[in-house]
């Protein structure tokens, strides 16, 4: 039976099922312990950065290689015709889709990647396109929850920081509201708290949610703290001074959580996560980086094989 | 003596909108780009309508519109009626319900979507959030209000 992936542009994590979740999810799990260096023998990967990205691009680029295939492409758009002849997105995506078998991209734009699902002849991977969609991080976040907990079901997920602005976080919430019985905790400045469209999404959706100031409220009863930056500049210094406290994680913060707890984080972290936190059996956004290697393995893998 | 004289002249075939809010009926215009056509176009600005309020009127003749075409007015007009005229009847009338989407009308509010110096043509989802009107734009996949959407044009 063909793999419902093979051959699909992978854009936004509204557009997935919960099977093509679990999919990924699992085969991401399958090439952890049993690396398969030949799923993509002789395929070209185009990898086009029109902005920075540290751990997008590299492990993208590790996971092509880990899987026998070949990676073209940029990591910044200065060089190219886009920047320097101003040439449409869409004739570029046009002209290198026709070189490689898939197109993986990160762009400032939002929007990008769907316009270049739109001219491609070939699986377009959305690497992130300005602040919008970042699907493969969520496929990590997932894949990480997943290996932890054993589950995508039945969850108590706390979200910590910049709830307006991340990304990360408006996906992820997203992704695990296609699960059964998952409970989120949003915990943010009210000036960062989640956007009233992502709640009325998760009310219509039957999705329990609420409201707290602390993490140490909630940190009992859950099993995901997904911990994310609160960016200083989006606050005057006084009023920073005096909210932060709220949203750092230390240690002691942690105890009195269940074994099962995890904290993940996108990463880059700045102080959000003191050090401390490293050396407990709760931390595990180092595990969850290295997890993006294996995640997108498992999509592109999924995306340019029948079977696998 | 009674004045029977119409404001606006009967059309034989056609479409009429009627009831546009005074003062929408010429982005309406612009927007749906209604004068790109060579068959006669009559418009209305602020022709007296009930209770002392005014009104806009668009009528094209010998040409179709379709419900779902119609319905593309809902969110400049939602109390407009499309009416499809045949030898001088009115053979249907549209009440304006809101449509799953409107295309190539409104430009996305984002000023960093990529839909701005692309190729390709707005498209947003309509919904109804809390009695809101919200437009999701397909590409950016930012949500706006009506509101905020309508009023750049």
């Amino acid at each position: 039976m063909i793999n419902p992936l093979f051959n699909k542009h992978v854009i936004s994590v509204g557009d997935m099922t919960r099977d093509e979740l679990e999919l990924i999810v699992k085969t991401a799990s399958s090439l952890k312990q049993d690396p398969q260096p030949t799923l993509l023998k002789e395929k070209v990967i185009a990898s086009c950065f029109f902005e920075a990205s540290t751990r997008t691009r590299l492990s993208f680029e590790t996971a092509i290689q880990r899987l026998g295939g070949t990676v073209i492409g940029f990591d910044n758009a200065g060089n190219t015709s886009l920047a320097k002849k101003g040439e449409t997105l869409a004739d570029s995506v046009s002209v290198i889709s026709s070189y490689a078998d898939a197109f993986v991209m990160r762009h400032p734009q939002e929007g990008s990647a769907r316009l270049a699902s739109e001219f491609s002849n070939i699986p377009v991977i959305n690497g992130g396109d300005g602040s919008n969609q970042h699907p493969t991080q969520t496929l990590l976040d997932l894949f990480s929850i997943y290996e932890t907990q054993g589950s995508l079901d039945n969850l108590n997920i706390a979200f910590v920081g910049d709830l307006k602005y991340g990304r990360t976080v408006h996906s992820l919430a997203q992704a695990l509201a296609k699960f059964t019985g998952c409970r989120f905790h949003f915990i943010s400045p009210s000036a960062l708290a989640m956007p009233d469209y992502i709640c009325a999404e998760l009310e219509e959706q039957g999705i329990d949610f609420s409201v707290h100031g602390t993490i140490e409220e909630v940190i009992p009863s859950i099993d995901i703290l997904y911990m994310t930056r609160v960016q200083k500049e989006r606050f005057d210094e006084t009023e920073y001074q005096h909210m932060k406290a709220s949203y750092i994680l230390t240690a002691a913060v942690l105890e009195g959580a269940k074994e099962n707890l995890k904290v993940l984080h996108p990463l880059p972290r700045v102080d959000e996560i003191t050090t401390d936190v490293d050396k407990t059996p709760y931390a595990y956004y180092f595990q969850q980086a290295e997890n993006g290697v294996y995640a997108r393995e498992a999509l592109l893998a999924l995306v340019l094989n029948e079977t696998i | 003596m009674k004045d029977t004289k119409m404001q606006v002249e009967a059309i034989c075939n056609g479409y009429v909108i009627d009831h546009i809010p005074a003062g929408q009926g010429v982005k309406i215009l612009r927007l749906f780009n209604l004068t790109d056509t060579n068959q006669r176009v009559t418009v209305g600005f602020n022709l007296p309508a009930n209770k002392g309020t005014s009104k806009d009127l668009i009528k094209v003749e010998n040409t179709q519109i379709s419900k779902s075409q119609a319905n593309q007015l809902a969110l400049l007009a939602p109390d407009a009626t499309v009416n499809e005229i045949q030898d001088f009847d009115v053979i249907n009338k549209h009440k304006l319900s809101l449509p799953d989407e409107v295309e190539n009308v409104f430009p996305c509010p984002n000023s960093n979507c990529i839909t701005h110096g692309e190729p390709v043509n707005s498209l947003f989802k309509i919904r109804k959030v809390k009695e809101q009107i919200a437009l999701k734009c397909k590409y950016c996949e930012k949500t706006f209000t009506k509101e905020l959407v309508t009023a750049q044009v």
